[in-house]
C-alpha cells in the first residue's frame, strides 16, 4: 500500500483524471480550449485541496482495477434482475438475515469501496463495519474487522461469505496492494 | 433503429424503477424495503438515462454523453444514501421481521 | 412510436411515484419516511430527463443533475440528524 504519488505536482492521479473527464462530459465537448482549461483545473484542484484532505491509498494496478469495475458492471446487471425477481415473487418465501464477514481489508478507502460494491450486488445491503472505533483506546487500530451485512434472501452463508471474499475483497488487496 | 434500441431502454427502465417501487410498498420489514431503491432504480435509471443519450445524440447535433454524468453519480451515491439508511435503522432499534436471522450479530451503538 | 413509448414510461414513473407516496404518508418509522423520499427524488429525475425527451430538447439536463446531488445531500444530512441529533458536529 502506497500513501504518496510519484510525482509531487500531481498528489492523486486519478482523482485528476477523473476531474478531467468530468469537466468534458459536463461541457460535451473536446474542443481544444476546454481540453487546456480541464487540464489546469485537473492540476490545481488536488494541489489547492490536497493538504485538507487524510491520505488515501494509491491505486497500484489500473488494468486490474479496470477489469474489476467491470466485473462489478456486469454483477449489478444479474443482480438486479435476481433482485427484481425476488421482489415480485412471493415475500413469505423469502429468508431475510443478518451475517458478519470477516475483512482482510484495513485501510479504510478499500473498506469503502468493498461495502458499496457488496449494497450494489446480490440481495445484499452493506450495514456495518464493526469493532466500533469509538469503543477502542484511543488510536488503536482494531486487529480484526467485520463487515456486517443484511441479506435479502440468505441460503448459505458460508458460500456467500466466501464469495464475497474471493469475487470483490482479493481483487480490491491486490488493487490497492494491501 | 435507433428508436427501436431507445423503446426498449426506456421501457426496461421504467419497468426496473417500478419493480423498485413495489418493493418499497409491498416488503414487511424496513430492511427489506431497503433492498428495492438501492438496486433496481438505480439501474432502471441508468437505463432511462443511456435511453436519453442514444435519443440526444441521434436527434441533435452530434453526439451526447453528458447524461452518463447522473447515472455514474447515481451508481456511486446509491450505496452511501443506503448505508446512511440503515445505519439509522439500526441505531433507532428499528425491528425486523420474526424469521430474520442472526439478528444477534448487530452490536449495540455507543 | 416513441411518443407512445414515452407516454407509457411516463405512466410507470408515476405509478412509482404514488407508491412512494404511499410509503411516505403510512411509514411507520422515520428511516422509512426517509427511503420513500430519497426514492421519489430519484423518479423525479426520471420524469424531468422523460420531459425533457418529449420536448426535444436537452436543457432540462442541468435541472436533473441538480435534483440527483441536492437529493443525495438531502437524505445524508437527515439520516446524520437522525444518528446524532446535529448535523455539522
Amino acid at each position: 500500500m502506497r500513501l504518496e504519488a510519484r510525482f509531487s505536482w500531481l498528489p492523486t492521479p486519478f482523482r485528476s483524471l477523473l476531474l478531467f473527464v468530468v469537466w468534458l462530459l459536463l461541457n460535451n465537448t473536446l474542443s481544444l480550449g476546454h481540453i487546456i482549461l480541464g487540464a489546469v483545473l485537473a492540476i490545481l484542484i488536488p494541489l489547492a485541496t490536497y493538504p485538507f484532505r487524510t491520505k488515501q491509498p494509491l491505486i497500484m494496478k489500473p488494468g486490474l482495477a479496470l477489469r474489476h469495475l467491470l466485473l462489478v458492471l456486469y454483477d449489478i446487471i444479474t443482480a438486479n434482475v435476481q433482485v427484481a425477481i425476488l421482489i415480485l415473487g412471493p415475500t413469505k418465501k423469502l429468508n431475510p438475515g443478518f451475517v458478519k464477514v470477516p475483512l482482510d481489508l484495513t485501510h479504510s478507502m478499500p473498506i469503502t469501496i468493498l461495502a458499496s460494491t457488496v449494497s450494489l450486488t446480490p440481495g445484499t445491503v452493506s450495514a456495518e463495519v464493526y469493532p466500533w472505533l469509538e469503543s477502542l483506546p484511543e488510536g488503536e487500530d482494531p486487529s480484526q474487522r467485520y463487515l456486517l451485512i443484511h441479506v435479502l434472501n440468505l441460503q448459505d452463508e458460508d458460500a456467500l461469505i466466501k464469495t464475497i471474499k474471493q469475487r470483490y475483497e482479493a481483487p480490491l488487496k491486490e488493487i490497492f496492494e494491501c | 433503429m435507433a428508436e427501436y434500441i431507445i423503446s426498449i431502454l426506456l421501457l426496461i427502465g421504467g419497468c426496473f424503477v417500478l419493480v423498485g417501487s413495489i418493493g418499497l410498498v409491498k416488503m414487511p420489514d424496513f430492511f427489506m424495503r431497503l433492498h428495492g431503491p438501492t438496486k433496481a432504480t438505480t439501474l432502471g435509471m441508468a437505463s432511462l438515462l443511456t435511453a436519453a443519450m442514444v435519443f440526444f445524440s441521434t436527434t441533435g447535433e452530434g453526439l451526447s454523453v453528458k447524461e452518463i454524468l447522473i447515472s455514474i453519480f447515481l451508481l456511486l451515491t446509491a450505496p452511501i444514501s443506503g448505508y446512511m439508511l440503515i445505519k439509522s435503522a439500526i441505531h433507532h432499534k428499528l425491528d425486523s421481521i420474526e424469521r430474520t436471522t442472526g439478528k444477534d450479530n448487530i452490536e449495540d451503538d455507543v | 412510436m416513441l411518443e407512445t413509448v414515452i407516454l407509457i414510461v411516463f405512466a410507470m414513473i408515476g405509478i412509482s411515484l404514488l407508491l412512494n407516496l404511499w410509503r411516505l404518508v403510512v411509514g411507520p418509522s422515520v428511516p422509512d419516511r426517509i427511503l420513500a423520499l430519497d426514492t421519489m427524488y430519484i423518479n423525479s429525475i426520471a420524469l424531468i430527463i422523460l420531459y425533457g425527451m418529449s420536448m426535444g430538447t436537452a436543457l432540462y439536463f442541468e435541472a436533473a443533475l441538480l435534483i440527483a446531488m441536492l437529493g443525495f445531500v438531502s437524505t445524508v444530512a437527515v439520516c446524520k440528524y437522525l444518528l446524532r441529533g446535529d448535523i455539522i458536529e
